[in-house]
């Protein structure tokens, strides 16, 4: 009775999770559909079985190097993560395994320059970009992305640092390992599924940053984001094109998030249950 | 071998030293067909500019606008020829962010753009400080058949009281017609140029000659209730989120009997390709209501330089060769007349050929000639401008009011509503920007 009970406490539990996991995969299911519609059909109201067509990828293909935009996302995304982890794992295990009466304030100053809009500051920034010649400039668009993604990183190292014992760092410590060896060889693999979700997870917020890489690139440095920006159109239909871009754009991401998915969920949830 | 390898060397030399003198050009630009049909068109000019390179920027209308003015604003120097609206024009040739175009060439033949587009583009020392791309007004489109079926005759020149009629009387909701379709999605460019367009019909203006609002005034809300009443009679469903592109794929498919937009439609709804009513459609004159002003408007898309360039020179030679007769002749020769891109000259509205390629040619000219930016209305004002007002403060504005008469006629709130607050929000703007005393 008791097995019975628990059996339709599961299948219930999955179909609720896949009514959620519809719900939110949704608008890029949708996304994708609408890409191999037509123009007419795409504006024409919810359908959801489109007639097939690859005019669009043949038009944005048409219209632009698709590869150039990629190889910037890439450049961009992979290098602000990287940059962004070499700062923040020693300035997360300070914060883990040393901290002092003000931590708690600085993780929280930290967290709170992601609360202000970043319009607020465009302008100064501009300026600062202008005046160190990086406007449309891949370096200054990958420490800007650093910048932004740098609280959430230290953030979150620094939840999965406080799960590791700190008695398996002293011992390494009692063992004569130094200072970066304690880092490198002890604390690093150990956090692995942490730093590995907080890089996965880092290089998708990267990739999807739009306000940014849109307003300080033009040609050399513009990435995917400025790519699906160009697809939209004041006069004449554009929905199909524009779904085709978006689709492509968002494609590698969600192959890289597919490959990486049991990754990112140990990581995710590491610590969660004790 | 050897004579071989110095030939070659001494070639690739030639051609590595033309490549290192070669100056690229960065043009910002928004996304319409016109514009793609360029970029596509370009070998032409690099051709007989070999040392000039051209890398485009296409974006968003609004997010364009934002890019460039925080650019220009900040003499950031990243583009070399932007694509701007006419309501830009005036207001950035006044701040001293644009270039005057005084070498655009012996035969440029500026006395040859259309004289109401021109005007608006010219700053008060009379320079010209972008030359126009394309251009284009306001008309009725409108199903000929349906028309018919509702026993009337479009008049060229229809008034607003003869446009309500037809609307309900070609409406069939059975068959899921709408009598007429017009702009409801708020903006400054959306709602907003149309109603602005419309309001000046009606003897009503944003403003009088010392800046007070006029929200308050009969004509305005004679001009808000009618634009309700008729669309909520004869409008599509929803018509509170339609704009220029859902009111087109509207009128395609075949469920509008009127629609009053931009001339530059004209294109999209005879094409047969992607509408089944191409061979339906007649034009008309934008409507009015016998006191001596249309509700057409009249923008342009131009290509201008602005002052924190390097590369003037070469900029002012693209922006020659993209808004000559010339480049009309090429488009028509690749992509056939009816995709020239209008509104510009006054000599592609005299070719016999284009006339027979763009049916709507006459229409478009004159509701474009019909449209007068310094005097858009009855009463006198003291702004430039028929569908919109060249002061910065109008984007933000225009847009505020567009949101307010959206949501009027999703019946969100009554129309003396709607107006009483558009009243209160222009008179706060126009305090805090220090036109009103």
């Amino acid at each position: 009775m008791a097995r019975a009970v628990s059996k339709r406490r599961t299948v219930f539990f999955t179909i609720v999770a896949w009514i959620v996991a519809l719900l939110i995969f949704f608008p890029i299911l949708y996304t994708i559909i609408t890409s191999f519609k037509s123009e007419t059909e795409a504006i024409q109201g919810f359908n959801l079985i489109p007639s097939g067509t690859i005019e669009s990828y043949a038009a944005v293909q048409a219209q632009s190097n698709y590869f150039k935009f990629f190889l910037n996302s890439v450049i961009i995304s992979v290098g602000s993560t990287l940059l962004a982890l070499i700062i923040s794992v020693p300035a997360a295990w300070s914060m883990a395994f040393s901290p002092t009466k003000k931590t708690k304030d600085i993780l929280m100053w930290m967290l709170s320059t992601k609360m202000m809009p970043a319009v607020a500051v465009l302008v100064p920034i501009y300026l600062l970009f202008r005046d160190f010649g990086l406007l449309d400039n891949r370096f200054g668009l990958t420490v800007m992305l650093t910048m932004i993604n740098l609280p959430i990183v230290v953030w979150m190292l620094y939840t999965y640092f406080r799960e590791i014992p700190g008695e398996i760092l002293e011992a390494a410590r009692m063992d004569g390992a130094s200072l970066w060896n304690e880092i490198v060889h002890v604390l690093t693999p150990m956090a692995v599924p942490g730093i590995a979700s907080t890089l996965l997870l880092n290089i998708i917020l990267a990739w999807n940053e739009a306000f940014w890489t849109i307003r300080l690139t033009t040609t050399n440095a513009a990435p995917l984001t400025a790519f699906i920006a160009s697809f939209s159109s004041p006069q004449g239909l554009f929905w199909a094109k524009l779904s085709a871009a978006s689709t492509l754009a968002i494609a590698p991401i969600l192959i890289m998030g597919w490959f990486s998915q049991k990754q990112l969920v140990r990581g995710l949830t590491f610590g969660a249950v004790k | 071998m050897k004579l071989k390898t110095l030939l070659l060397s001494a070639c690739s030399a030639v051609v590595f030293a033309g490549l290192a003198q070669a100056e690229t050009l960065t043009i910002a630009t928004v996304n319409n067909g016109d514009m793609v049909r360029m970029q596509g068109l370009t070998e032409d000019f690099t051709k007989a500019n070999p040392d000039i390179q051209l890398e485009w920027v296409t974006l968003e209308e609004n997010v364009l606008r934002e890019r460039v003015t925080t650019d220009i604003a900040t003499k950031g120097g990243q583009y070399d020829v932007l694509t701007i609206g006419t309501y830009e024009v005036p207001i950035w040739a006044k701040q001293g962010w644009l270039l005057p175009l005084d070498n655009l060439g012996a035969d440029y033949d500026v006395d040859d753009l259309l004289p109401a587009i021109r005007s608006g583009l010219t700053g008060d020392d009379g320079k010209l400080y972008a030359a126009p791309f394309y251009g284009e007004s306001s008309m009725v489109m409108y199903r000929k058949d349906l028309m018919e079926k509702a026993g009337l005759t479009m008049p060229d020149a229809p008034t607003w009281e003869f446009i309500n009629e037809a609307a309900r009387k070609m409406t069939d909701r059975a068959n899921d017609i709408n009598g007429i379709c017009l702009r409801g999605k708020a903006g400054w460019g959306e709602n907003m140029a149309f109603l602005t367009a419309t309001s000046n019909a009606f003897g009503a203006r944003w403003f009088d000659e010392n800046w007070k609002p006029q929200f308050d005034q009969p004509e305005w809300k004679n001009t808000l209730d009618m634009y309700v009443k008729l669309m909520n009679d004869a409008g599509p469903q929803g018509a509170s989120s339609n704009g220029f592109n859902e009111n087109l794929a509207l009128f395609q498919q075949g469920k509008c009997g009127m629609w009053i937009d931009a001339t530059v439609a004209a294109s999209f709804v005879t094409n047969p390709k992607d509408s089944t009513v191409a061979d339906k459609v007649g034009f008309a004159l934008a409507p009015d209501t016998g006191l001596g002003k249309r509700g057409n408007w009249l923008w342009a898309w131009n290509l201008a330089i602005p002052a924190g360039t390097q590369k003037a020179a070469s900029a002012e030679k693209f922006v020659s060769w993209a808004t000559s007769k010339h480049y009309l002749d090429l488009v028509a020769e690749k992509e056939g007349w009816a995709n020239v891109p209008p509104g510009t000259r006054t000599s592609l509205y005299n070719n016999p050929e284009y006339q027979k390629a763009a049916p709507f040619a006459k229409m478009t000219l004159d509701s474009i000639n019909a449209a007068d930016p310094k005097n858009p209305s009855v009463k006198p004002v003291p702004y430039v401008g028929v569908q919109f007002v060249a002061i910065p403060e109008f984007q933000g504005l225009g847009t505020t009011v567009g949101q307010l008469f959206s949501a009027a006629l999703a019946g969100q709130m009554s129309v003396d509503d709607a107006l009483a607050q558009a009243q209160t929000a222009a008179t706060r703007e126009m305090t805090r920007g220090g036109y009103i005393k």
